[in-house]
Order: structure tokens, then C-alpha cells, then sequence
């Protein structure tokens, strides 16, 4: 039904219908595209740098230029790439694997959504007067004393898009506690489900932190506050800390929803349930409750002292544990199996090795004494990217092979599937595993230049060629995108043959109300469950009937809009206080639309019996 | 499987080649090869930590390759449904077991360190220097020794030297890989760390917390002399006559032109000026003291200490270190008084203990 009036409609309508839908399934390729367009912006940003660091004594970028690309390079990978992809999958896909129509409140969703993509178009176009220089971890006081609007973009770029994710994090909580298809227990819901439910509780605690840390940052810098001015009694630590509060757990906001897309890949391909899924379940929740524990081992250089030191080097150690209970489950899955390979199972199983390498060096990292010399060096360097890219972008790149199918009902065509794999696999390897000895050799990270006769020539010279081979398996993967959306081949319902949950019962790409009847879960995989017994669909658990359904809007749009003219209010007023003029003034139009949103009734609409009987499932 | 095997032996030469190739870094820069007392705790870590997490990596990959190769899908498997494993309690407690019992294996040692390398309980009687960061220079003063100096910190070896940091800017993190791992130099609070050097060398500082454009270019020397070169270097700079009239007339002329362009509102050439005090004030000295710059390692922390860098840098510094904070605080200069000043300053050579009785 989708697809074939959407053609019909003019373009003018279809644009309308994206910039007013409150369609998880839309936000949730809005957020897909949304963040790999800024992918794609930080993977240029991150060969500029690897081109720069390609010789010693390299002058193809100037020093500043250099800082600023390593801040934007950072920050975009982190808040506009990796963070909102993810959030598209769980968007798209949560909904449908607890038997829910939509999210528990779709506006929120679609302002969520918006919120993040003018937070990040604010926060890149301050590359045409100054990006920000002060590393993505922001630094006080060089942030604070940084020169230009740059660092002042950052700051409302990210509270802006921050937002907007916090706002996602709420409603993915309330939609999994609230709208689960009827016998769906939270022990049978699947682990995908699951990691969502526990990165969106991580959001909810660990963003205010950053929020907290933006709010004192921009009074420091637009309001002649001194929170971080050591001069004037501030004191800059505090903005390490309030930053780590927030970023470590955010690294596990990273990488907990991946951990679930490898516990529906494996499953599906092996043929076999998940391996201890009790012990999946509390372990995701063990990392979370630890995640918020160890922030300062960001901070060990610091000069907490050997107490701080000691109890943050033991607790992150104590990690270690839970994530070693998920790798040796997930091996556990597979071993008995009958393990298919595609390019969703590639991209899982590359994860196992790279993502436990992360995982050493950072039981390594642990060492307080140990990270004295890895610590703000090249080592380290290389072991978030093993943690971000082995495990997050593997992650996301499986997700999408594995659910390309039910998004867009088109399978991804598997040759290039498997030639973008080895070119990003072995360049992800050859840049990044010789970044560990690079750090011990001597080298510092955010080094501009590194000078010449200090052994580090080949190194370097290594990595920027993998960065390349990097460059050309992304590349495979949008031709790819496009071959697939003029050619694909067409995909049924069980895509694989072999799907477990729920999502799989219904047609791909969903209708747009997901499930006609919503079904009746029996256990754990319910869709495994009724194959085994024969059963050619789920058991519906309700007559079909009219199905409510929110409107769309274009409030929630306008909103943002309001709010992103006031952002640039705030970081020009410091020069020139008519500036003030867009604060006011964008504040207004958010808060009309708020008060609109308030006293305007919307009760939806809904869908008739006749339409749903018309239309079949 | 015997193809499967070559590709891996293969892939296995390419990677000892390529770190062959890269070998482990220079002496004296690299944290690989310690030679002081922190760099070594260090490493013990580092070869702890990774002999152990090797043997988990071996674990996984072992586990990983068998199932891999046993349980691969078959022609004419494709209807095959394998037995469905819920999981197996004494595996699950065997693998939460074993590596609690390899962290706490880790952690002792780890703990025990980083209280070693956190003692100062004896600073008071040994040497203390106090260090500030700034950008992109570093400044040493001896405490109670009357000496000041910057880039190169003369060192005795086989002693525990305690560092005081402070800066005088923003984040700096001191960090001699050789010799110590790193530690963060803030502007509210004074850091404490001590280095002790066991053999004579230059050995190489970098600056590793992100400090502005010309971060990459902050680097520093320790120079780690016996003790007798130790106390006969402390000696020269405690005798340095301020006054001293260079011997040759360029030089001369470039001591007027140094002291006619305000480079003394800067630069001090006397060791024994004006200490500088721990806390948020920011008292320091606005650039570094030259009192022993014709022994310098380097010219500007990275240059080769020639006069030709020198007279390049008094010329145009921002061409050399990026956001510095020289450029524009002095009248243009002609090649001609750069040269002198140069020569003047290079000729600043109070001590027979030079980075070559370290051994460079």
C-alpha cells in the first residue's frame, strides 16, 4: 500500500508526508539517513586527518585547521553519526519486535528527531566561520579560551541535538515498559529489545551530566560566568568530570544496542537460540550499572591521587567480566549451529576478534600505572577505535545487512556486501592496529605534526593507507544502497527463512500500522516457536478491528526551527547584542508551537475494519 | 583447510614484518624501552596486562576458529535445525569465574604502583624542581637551588627528582616516555610526580594534552647526567655573572640589540630571578629563561640548535610553532640583527655540562 501511493503523490506531497510524519518506521530511516550523511562528513574529516599525518612534518593542513578537524572529526562520529544511526535502528525496529503500532508518543519522536538534525547542521556550519578547536572532549580552560564563535557552536549544536536524543532515550523506555503485544514477558522479549530498553536508560541518566557541562560552559563563555576559570576560584576539573560522567556511559550508549543487533544476527544464521539469555540480559545490565562507575579512568593523568586511581582502575577492570560472559555466549550460539555466512554474518563475526582486542586494551587501560604512558597517546587512539569502529560501526553495518530486507523490502546485493566488507575489514586493522605501538613509540594523540627521525615514519605511513582502504569498502556500500533501491531483489516476510521475532511475521516493509492484529506471544523467539509447531503465521491475540493511529505534524519541525534560530541568537549576542533579536525571537516561535501543541486537540485517526479487510496483513 | 592455513602463515609474516619494520620506536623516546623508574612499573604493567589478555584473545580465537570450521553450513544442510542450547550453567560460571580470578590478578599489582609511584613521603630531602607548562615552552626552577632554566631539565641520574607542576595557560601533560609515564599539568592545582633516570641521556618530553595549534611542537628534553656533572652543573648556574660581556663584537652588538627590543621583558639571562610560587596566579616568567641557551638541545624545543633555526625563529616564530605567544610582542628585526642576536645568544654557555656529557 505504501509504496505504490507514494508514487502517486506528487513530490511536493511525499516531501510533506516526511517533514510531518511521526512514523517510527520514517523517523527511523530519517535518523538512518540523517546519520549517514554525517558518517560520511566525519569519514572525510578522518582521511583529511590520516592524509595530514600520511609524512612527518606533513604541511597539508595548517595547525588550527588541523584542531578543528580533529574536534568535528570526533564530535560528529560520536553525536551525529553513530548515536543517531543506532537510533534509527531502534526505531525502526523496536516497535516492531515487541508487536507494537508505533512508538509510545510518536510526536516526541519526530521532535527527537529533528532536534538532532539542526543540532548537527548548527553545529557544521560553523565550519564557514570557525569550527570548534578544542578536541571533542572540549576541554576547559582551552575551550573556554579558545578564540572565534567555534567552541560556541559546539555547545549549542550538541545541546540541541543532545535533546533530542534524551528525548528518544524517554520514549523508547516508556514504549517498551507500556506497549508489549499481549504475553510478551520482559524475559521473552528479544535481546535487541532488551539493549534498547537499557542504552535508553543510560541516556536518561548519563545526558543531563553533558547538558549540566554545556549549560556552565556557555555561561563561561557567553555570560562572563567562571565556572572553569581557575583565576577567578573556578576550576576546570570540574568540567572533565561532569564530561566523563556523561561520556563513559555513553561509550556503553554506543555499543549496548550493537550488542543486541549480534544477538538477533547470530541466532538467525545459526540456527539456534540465543546462548544463555538470562545471562545476556544481566549482563547488559551489570555494564550499564558499571559503566557509571568508572568515568575517571578517563582521568587518571589527572592527579586524583593513587585512592581515586585505584578504585576507578579495579572498578573498570570489574567490566571486563560481564562483556566476557556476552563473547563467550555469543561463541557458545554459533558452536552446534549451522552457521550461514552473508554479509550480515560477516560484519558479526569480524566483531568477535576486533571487538575483543578493544576489549584487552582496555582491561590494559584499566592499569592506572600501565595507562600513565598509554593515556592521551596513539595507544589509545587505537583502542576506541577498535571498541567504536570494531564494534559500533560493525554493529550498525550488520544491523542494516540483516534488517535492509524488512526496512525497505529489498534484500542489500550480496557481492558488494562482501568486497565493501574485506576493504574496511583489513583497512580498519592495518589503520588502527599499528596505532597502539605508535602510542608507546612516543606518540602523542592530536599531534598536528609528528617530527621526523622518531621511528614513527612507517607507522603512520601504514595507518593512513588503511584509512584508505577504510575510504573505498564505505564507498562499495552506497553503491550498493543504490544499486539495491533500483535493482534489489524483492524479500518476503522471513527474510531469511530463518528469523526469530517478531518483526519478521509482518511484510516488508511494514504497513504503515505495523500489525494488522497484533499477535500473541507464546515465549522467547515467537515466531521460532510457531514454525517448530508448523503454524504457517502467529496467533492473533484480538479480532481485527479499527486501529487508532496519531497524525502527523509539522510542529514538532517548526519547533526545532524556532530553537535553532535562537541557538545562533545566543552565540552571536557576545559580539553584537541585536543579535538578542533571533533569541527572542526563535524562542517565540518554539513556544507557540509548544502552545499550540497544548490547546489544539489531536485526537488521530483511525484506520477501518473494511480498509484493514481490504488491504489483507 | 592446508589453503586456509598458508593464508594465515602468510598473514601472520606480513604482520611480524611489518612490526619488524616499524621496530619498537628510538631509544630514548620510546616507552617500549624504559629507562627510568616509572617508565619501568609501567612496563611490567603493560607485559602483565598483555600476557594475560593475549591468553584470553588465544581462548576466543581458539573457541571462534573450531566453530567456525566445524559448524559451517553445508550443501544439503539447508533444512537442518540444530539442537536448541538454552545455555549450561557450570560453562556460564566457569567463564565468570576465571576472569574475575585474571582481574584480580591485574588489579593487585596495579594498585600496589600506582601508590608507589604516588609517594612523595621523602620529597624534602631530595631534589625538587618546580615546572610550569605554558604555551608551547616548559619552565623549570630548582627549589631552594636558586636556578632557572627552561626546555631542558638537567637531571642527575640513579636520583628521585620531584616535579611540581603547574600552568600557567591551560591543560599540559608532562610526559617523558622514557623515563615516566605522563602526568596532566593544570592551572588550579599543583601536580606532584618524580622521575628518577637510571642511565646518562637526552631523553625526549612531549606534551601531551591538547594545548592549542602548536601542541605537536611543545616538546621538551630530560637530561640525565651522573651526579658529580650534576652538582658541578648546578654549581655554573648558580655562578653565572648576569653581567658578563660576550668576547666577540657581534656578539656584543647583539646584547644591545636583545636589551633594545624589550626581549628582556620576557627572557630572563640571570638563573637566579624570581621564583615562581604554586597556585593560580600567574607569576611566571612570559617567556623562557636563556640563561644556559647556547647548551639548549634544540632551538624552540624541536629545531636542530643551529644558528641558522635560531635566526629563522627570531625572524618569524609563528612560522615555526603556530599560536605562540612571541610573535608580535618585539619591533621587526633585520637578518642582520637576528644574526647577532643569535650570535649572542648562542654564545650563552655558562656550564661545561652539555646535553653531550649526557651523551648526545
Amino acid at each position: 500500500m505504501g509504496m505504490t501511493s507514494a508514487q502517486k503523490r506528487g513530490f511536493g506531497a511525499t516531501l510533506w508526508d516526511w517533514l510531518t510524519t511521526v512514523d517510527h518506521k520514517k523517523i527511523g530511516i530519517l535518523y538512518l539517513a540523517g546519520g549517514g550523511f554525517f558518517f560520511l562528513l566525519g569519514g572525510l574529516e578522518a582521511v583529511i586527518i590520516r592524509i595530514q599525518l600520511i609524512s612527518p612534518e606533513n604541511n597539508f593542513i595548517s595547525a588550527g585547521l588541523y584542531n578543528e578537524m580533529i574536534t568535528m572529526h570526533g564530535t560528529t562520529m560520536i553525536f551525529l553519526a553513530a548515536m543517531p544511526i543506532l537510533l534509527g535502528l531502534m526505531n525502526f525496529i523496536m516497535p516492531l519486535q515487541i508487536g507494537a503500532r508505533d512508538v509510545a508518543f510518536p510526536f516526541l519522536n519526530s521532535l527527537g528527531f529533528w532536534l538532532f538534525l539542526f543540532g548537527g547542521v548548527l553545529l557544521n556550519l560553523s565550519w564557514f566561520t570557525g569550527a570548534p578547536d578544542a578536541g571533542w572532549t572540549n576541554y576547559a580552560p582551552l575551550s573556554i579560551q579558545s578564540p572565534g564563535h567555534g567552541v560556541d557552536f559546539y555547545i549549542m549544536g550538541l545541546q540541541l541535538s543532545g535533546a533530542g536524543t534524551l528525548m528518544g532515550g524517554i520514549n523508547f523506555i516508556v514504549t517498551i515498559v507500556l506497549m508489549r503485544a499481549p504475553g510478551m514477558t520482559y524475559m521473552r522479549m528479544p535481546l535487541f529489545t532488551w539493549t534498547t530498553f537499557v542504552a535508553s536508560i543510560l541516556i536518561l541518566f548519563a545526558f543531563p551530566a553533558l547538558t549540566v557541562g554545556l549549560f556552565l560552559m556557555m555561561f563561561d563563555r557567553m555570560f562572563g560566568s567562571a565556572f572553569f576559570d581557575a583565576a577567578l576560584g573556578g576550576n576546570a576539573v570540574i568540567w572533565q568530570h561532569l564530561f566523563w560522567i556523561f561520556g563513559h556511559p555513553e561509550v556503553y550508549i554506543l555499543i549496548l544496542p550493537v550488542f543486541g543487533v549480534f544477538s538477533e544476527v547470530f541466532p538467525t544464521f545459526a540456527k539456534k537460540r540465543l546462548f544463555g539469555y538470562t545471562a545476556m540480559v544481566f549482563a547488559t545490565f551489570l555494564i550499564a550499572f558499571l559503566g557509571f562507575m568508572v568515568w575517571a579512568h578517563h582521568m587518571f593523568t589527572v592527579g586524583l591521587g593513587p585512592v581515586a586511581n585505584s578504585i576507578f582502575a579495579v572498578a573498570t577492570m570489574a567490566i571486563a567480566v560481564p562483556t566476557g560472559i556476552k563473547i563467550f555466549n555469543w561463541l557458545f550460539t554459533l558452536w552446534g549451529g549451522s552457521i550461514k555466512i552473508n554479509s550480515a554474518m560477516l560484519w558479526s563475526l569480524a566483531f568477535i576478534p576486533s571487538f575483543t582486542i578493544g576489549g584487552m586494551t582496555g582491561v590494559m587501560l584499566a592499569s592506572a600505572v600501565a595507562d600513565y604512558q598509554y593515556h592521551d597517546s596513539y595507544f589509545v587512539i587505537g583502542h576506541f577505535h577498535y571498541v567504536i569502529v570494531g564494534g559500533t560501526v560493525f554493529g550498525i553495518l550488520a544491523g542494516l545487512h540483516y534488517w535492509w530486507p524488512k526496512m525497505f523490502g529489498k534484500y542489500l546485493h550480496e557481492g558488494l556486501g562482501q568486497i565493501s566488507f574485506w576493504t574496511f575489514f583489513v583497512g580498519f586493522h592495518l589503520t588502527f592496529f599499528i596505532q597502539h605501538f605508535l602510542g608507546l613509540m612516543g606518540m602523542p594523540r592530536r599531534y598536528w605534526v609528528f617530527l621526523e627521525n622518531q621511528g614513527l615514519d612507517t607507522g603512520n605511513l601504514i595507518s593512513s593507507i588503511g584509512a584508505f582502504f577504510m575510504s573505498f569498502g564505505v564507498i562499495v556500500f552506497l553503491i550498493n544502497i543504490i544499486y539495491t533501491t533500483i535493482k534489489g531483489k524483492k524479500a518476503p516476510r522471513d527474510a531469511w527463512g530463518s528469523g526469530r521475532t517478531l518483526e519478521w511475521t509482518i511484510s516488508s516493509p511494514p504497513v504503515h500500522y505495523n500489525y494488522k492484529q497484533l499477535p500473541l506471544v507464546r515465549g522467547l523467539d515467537p515466531l521460532w516457536i510457531e514454525k517448530m509447531e508448523g503454524n504457517k503465521k502467529m496467533t492473533p491475540a484480538e479480532p481485527v478491528d479499527e486501529i487508532h493511529m496519531p497524525n502527523g505534524s509539522i510542529l514538532p519541525l517548526i519547533m526545532t526551527i524556532g530553537f535553532t534560530i535562537a541557538s545562533y541568537g545566543f552565540i552571536y549576542q557576545t559580539g553584537n547584542k541585536y543579535w538578542l533579536i533571533a533569541v527572542y525571537a526563535g524562542m517565540a516561535i518554539a513556544l507557540i508551537s509548544m502552545l499550540t501543541r497544548s490547546l489544539k486537540d489531536d485526537h488521530g485517526h483511525h484506520i477501518s475494519k473494511e480498509e484493514l479487510e481490504r488491504v489483507g496483513d | 583447510m592446508r589453503g586456509w592455513m598458508g593464508k594465515t602463515k602468510v598473514f601472520f609474516v606480513f604482520t611480524l614484518l611489518a612490526l619488524f619494520l616499524a621496530g619498537c620506536g628510538i631509544e630514548n623516546l620510546t616507552a617500549l624501552e624504559p629507562k627510568g623508574y616509572g617508565a619501568e612499573k609501567s612496563m611490567d604493567l603493560i607485559i602483565l596486562t598483555t600476557l594475560i589478555m593475549t591468553g584470553v584473545f588465544v581462548v576466543v580465537m581458539v573457541i571462534y576458529v573450531i566453530t567456525l570450521v566445524r559448524f559451517r553450513r553445508k550443501k544439503g544442510q539447508e533444512d537442518y535445525v540444530p539442537k536448541q542450547v538454552e545455555g549450561n550453567h557450570k560453562l556460564e560460571v566457569i567463564w565468570t569465574v576465571i576472569p574475575i580470578i585474571l582481574v584480580l590478578v591485574i588489579a593487585v599489582p596495579t594498585v600496589l604502583a600506582t601508590f608507589d609511584l604516588a609517594d612523595d613521603s621523602k620529597a624534602d630531602e631530595l631534589i625538587n624542581v618546580n615546572v610550569k607548562g605554558n604555551q608551547y615552552w616548559w619552565h623549570f626552577e630548582y627549589a631552594g637551588e636558586e636556578i632557572q632554566t627552561s626546555q631542558d631539565l638537567y637531571i642527575p641520574t640513579g636520583e628521585r627528582v620531584y616535579l611540581h607542576m603547574l600552568s600557567s595557560d591551560v591543560i599540559h601533560s608532562f610526559w617523558v616516555p622514557s623515563i615516566s609515564g605522563k602526568m596532566d599539568v593544570n592551572a588550579e592545582n599543583v601536580n606532584t610526580m618524580y622521575i628518577e633516570a637510571y642511565d646518562e641521556g637526552v631523553y625526549w618530553g612531549k606534551c601531551a594534552e591538547l594545548c592549542g595549534p602548536s601542541h605537536s611542537l611543545m616538546d621538551f628534553k630530560v637530561i640525565a647526567v651522573s651526579p658529580e656533572e650534576y652538582d658541578e652543573w648546578v654549581n655554573d648556574m648558580q655562578n653565572v655573572d648576569a653581567d658578563a660581556e660576550p668576547e666577540n663584537a657581534v656578539a656584543q652588538e647583539g646584547q644591545e640589540l636583545f636589551e633594545a627590543n624589550n626581549c628582556m621583558n620576557c627572557h630572563a639571562t640571570d638563573s637566579a630571578a624570581s621564583g615562581i610560587e604554586a597556585g593560580p596566579q600567574n607569576n611566571g616568567p612570559f617567556g623562557p629563561n636563556l640563561t644556559n641557551f647556547g647548551d639548549r638541545s634544540r632551538v624552540a624545543g624541536i629545531l636542530e640548535h643551529n644558528k641558522e633555526n635560531l635566526v629563522d625563529w627570531i625572524m618569524d616564530p609563528e612560522s615555526i610553532k603556530p599560536g605562540n605567544k612571541m610573535t608580535g610582542q618585539y619591533p621587526d628585526l633585520s637578518q642582520d640583527e637576528a644574526e647577532s642576536i643569535a650570535e649572542y645568544l648562542l654564545q650563552l654557555q655558562p656550564s661545561e655540562i652539555t646535553p653531550e656529557s649526557a651523551g648526545d
